[in-house]
């Protein structure tokens, strides 16, 4: 598949270069024709025999076929972590567990690229992201979360806990390793046992994370991985031996989910989706603001629940900003995302890219204008170019609801207190953008921006030691730092 | 001969640091422990509720900018109006069942209670936030806010001190709540908000709602501008059919034991905050 570059090379052609692509080498990844349920330790088929497949997106290939697990196969995977959480990990010292997350972590940082090179395939995200963001940051959550699997009594001084038992998760398709590594990390290091659910487009890192989990030795158990769409999901979130819940994925479902846990009291924690604005002040070091702008809606083809996907610039700069960002965006490389050099890959799925089709029309439908860089894109699989919605009114449902694709919406503003009010102007509340050089200016909107990561002169920076997570229906409890390791224990009576 | 006859007190809503009748005209009877009737009190209603809410949130960002200092100074001031007011407190606890000795304790730990989480308005920040060491040139924090509104159902028992117990961590923050206290428990609950007003509390940063748990719980699980709710006070016998909606925009939910008091249940009720910014010349 050839790479499209914009306008069809002509930016390189000016200088007499012609462009060269770099493909990734896909020799070291080795995928099998078919996959079982990862339970109690190994690889096993389904009680009903069902099974689905998984494509590539960007070429809509079959990559592998992976077993979908029925009710009863998820009920057999909480029992073998409930068997295992009595057998083993509820009784091993916390230096322990933490030697058993180095270990994971070690594991991913050796097999890293093989791990990057599988996520890119199943996933289509460009291979510098999934080498240079994923798999960097996967093994860190381990390391991370493995120092404080023998410290937790330091972080929760004056109290006595004790873990939920038998955890249940359920993660999305944008950072498919990713978060299964800010998932599993704090829920072993806090003395838990799992089943885990990856998403129905992409489980394939998250089985070969399964081989890695047998390499190192876990006990049986410990972490089980079944594979499926909302059923499997469903038989997890209703399943009554599971005694806490993590979801990462829309709002709606998280709804549904949060309508099932309550009426038992069942501990739950939600990271749920967002529309975050970008707020440009006049005074911005702007070629910084811009980079900052194209990073923060097109990394991983905007698929990103913290995506500054609402851009607000201030009046007295909107038309040259405008301009500079559409003439940066003509330089975005969309194409085959084993290739080094590209920087926007492959829409995850069919539906997805109808969605966003179907959002960007009637964006289109209610007054807004549209622009689109002259690039081609490859002819199979799924793709959106780099989009820019000017003339957008806060009552637009693509200012309002969430569009996770490549498609930047702009409004304007002429105070901060105008852009505060834009901005908080959303039922959610994950993430937002300030670019301003005036210190006083950001931590007045730092204050007051309703969200809960706040990035100030820089987007979508992600560590294990920052907590994560939304505020409104974005979403509760953190993930990463101190503040989300809360979340995977439980009082267990009394003071220490 | 003036005065033999005594003036019994009128027990209405708190909306806004007024004291309005339900805009339904209805009322509830409350007896004392001899089944004599003590008063009848306002029943709150739906649009009662929504004004509460609207009361709450008008005040919520402002109370939110008060200094945490000026927070802890002004729940010390009622914890100061409490004392002021014991005799009548105790006489109330008397009425509707409560032996002296019990009722004596229950006041002296409502009062602790609150000079305990005036005490916490400056200091749970230091212990629940912090600054991160992430790998790169940043300067990464967390800090707490609070939620926002809060809806709150007060137990009934104890009710002066599970009132105290529900409502101080949550202030002590910056939220506002809307408290639905029914029966019995509403006659200290509306007493409070007497020592409330006089206490330098803002008005709608405290609103009360005296009526049926079951009538109001739908109205609050389900009014979109609630952020989060404590049941830890609701009644078995209370219907919790409708608990569910507090997924209409996903509400915090909140159940402790009533009268518990810890730093964790002022952490209940905070959202976490995280703030990057590049380090550089």
């Amino acid at each position: 598949m050839a790479n499209s570059n914009s306008k069809d090379g002509s930016d390189l052609e000016d200088f007499g270069i012609e462009y060269a692509s770099a493909i990734e080498s896909t020799s070291l990844v080795t995928i099998k024709d078919k996959y079982g349920l990862f339970i109690d330790g190994e690889f096993v088929s389904s009680s009903s025999g069902k099974s689905f497949e998984t494509l590539d997106p960007s070429t809509e290939n079959s990559l592998s076929v992976v077993t979908e697990a029925s009710s009863e196969d998820v009920d057999r995977a909480v029992r073998a972590a409930r068997a295992s959480y009595e057998k083993y990990w509820k009784k091993m010292p916390g230096t322990d567990r933490a030697r058993y997350l180095f270990r994971i972590a070690r594991h991913l940082q050796e097999r890293a690229r093989e791990f990057a090179v599988l996520e890119t395939l199943d996933g289509g995200k460009p291979i510098k992201e999934s080498r240079d963001v994923d798999l960097p940051l996967a093994a860190a959550h381990f390391f991370y979360h493995a120092g404080w699997a023998d410290k937790l009594e330091y972080a929760f001084p004056q109290r006595k806990l004790e873990p939920h038992g038998v955890v249940g998760q359920i993660i999305p398709w944008n950072f498919p390793l990713l978060m299964a590594a800010w998932k599993l990390a704090p829920a072993l290091a806090c003395g838990n046992t799992v089943v885990l659910k990856p998403a129905e487009t992409t489980p394939l890192t998250a089985l070969l994370l399964a081989e890695v989990i047998r390499d190192v030795d876990l006990p049986p158990g410990v972490i089980n991985i079944v594979t499926g769409a909302g059923a499997t999901g469903s038989a997890i979130v209703e399943h009554p031996e599971v005694n806490k819940l993590a979801f990462t994925g829309s709002t709606e479902v998280g709804k549904l989910i949060q309508r099932s846990a309550v009426k038992r009291n069942l501990p739950l924690t939600l990271e749920l989706g967002g529309k975050a604005p970008h707020v440009i002040f006049e005074d911005a070091a702007l070629d910084q603001a811009i980079e900052g702008v194209i990073n923060g809606i097109f990394f991983n083809q905007g698929h990103v629940c913290c995506a500054g996907s609402r851009l607000l610039v201030q009046e007295s700069i909107a038309d040259n900003f405008i301009d500079r960002l559409q003439k940066r965006i003509e330089l975005l490389r969309v194409g085959n995302p084993l290739d080094k050099n590209t920087d926007i890959g492959a829409i995850n799925s069919k539906a997805q890219l109808e969605r966003i089709d179907q959002l960007v029309k009637a964006g289109i439908e209610e007054g807004a204008e549209v622009f689109k860089p002259s690039c081609s894109l490859p002819e199979n699989g799924y793709w959106y170019p780099p989009t820019v919605l000017t003339g957008v009114q806060q009552s637009h449902r693509v200012a309002r609801e969430e569009i996770f694709g490549p498609v930047l919406v702009v409004q304007t503003f002429r105070t901060p207190e105008e852009a505060l009010e834009k901005a908080n102007n959303t039922p959610y509340g994950l993430s937002a953008g300030i670019w301003t050089e005036k210190g006083s200016l950001i931590h007045w909107m730092a204050e007051r921006l309703r969200a809960g990561v706040i990035w100030a002169n820089t987007f979508n920076k992600f560590d294990p030691a920052s907590p994560f997570g939304g505020y409104k229906e974005s979403g509760f409890g953190r993930e990463g730092g101190m503040q989300g390791l809360g979340a995977y224990l439980k009082n267990s009576g009394g003071r220490s | 001969m003036a005065g033999k006859i005594p003036i019994a007190k009128t027990y209405k809503l708190f909306i806004d640091g007024a004291f309005p009748r339900s805009e339904s005209g209805r009322t509830f009877s409350v007896n004392n422990s001899e089944g004599e009737l003590i008063a009848n009190v306002s029943q709150a209603s739906r649009k009662d509720f929504r004004e509460a809410v609207r009361a709450a949130r008008s005040a919520q960002s402002p109370w939110a900018s008060r200094t945490a200092y000026n927070r802890g100074q002004i729940l010390y001031r009622v914890a100061e109006m409490l004392e002021s007011r014991k005799p009548e407190f105790l006489e109330l606890l008397k009425s509707i069942g409560v032996n002296n000795r019990v009722a004596t304790r229950e006041i002296e730990d409502s009062i602790q209670r609150l000079v305990w989480y005036a005490g916490w308005s400056d200091k749970y920040s230091q212990l629940l936030g912090s600054v991160n060491p992430v790998s790169g040139p940043y300067f990464n924090f967390t800090v707490p806010e609070p939620t926002g509104v809060v809806g709150i159902i007060a137990p009934t028992e104890p009710a002066m001190l599970g009132f105290i117990s529900r409502i101080a961590p949550a202030i002590v923050s910056g939220n506002t709540v809307v408290v639905v206290s029914e029966a019995q428990s509403s006659l200290t609950s509306v007493t409070i908000a007497e020592v409330l007003v006089t206490s330098d509390v803002p008005a709608g940063v405290v609103n009360i709602l005296t009526g049926d748990q079951t009538d109001l719980l739908p109205w609050m699980v389900g009014h979109l501008d609630v952020n989060a709710v404590d049941i830890s006070g609701i009644s078995p016998k209370t219907d919790l059919t409708h608990l569910e909606e507090v997924a209409s925009n996903v509400k915090r939910v909140v159940s402790r034991s009533v009268d518990e008091e810890s730093l964790e249940l002022i952490s209940d009720f905070l959202e976490m905050k995280t703030v990057w910014h590049p380090i550089g010349r």
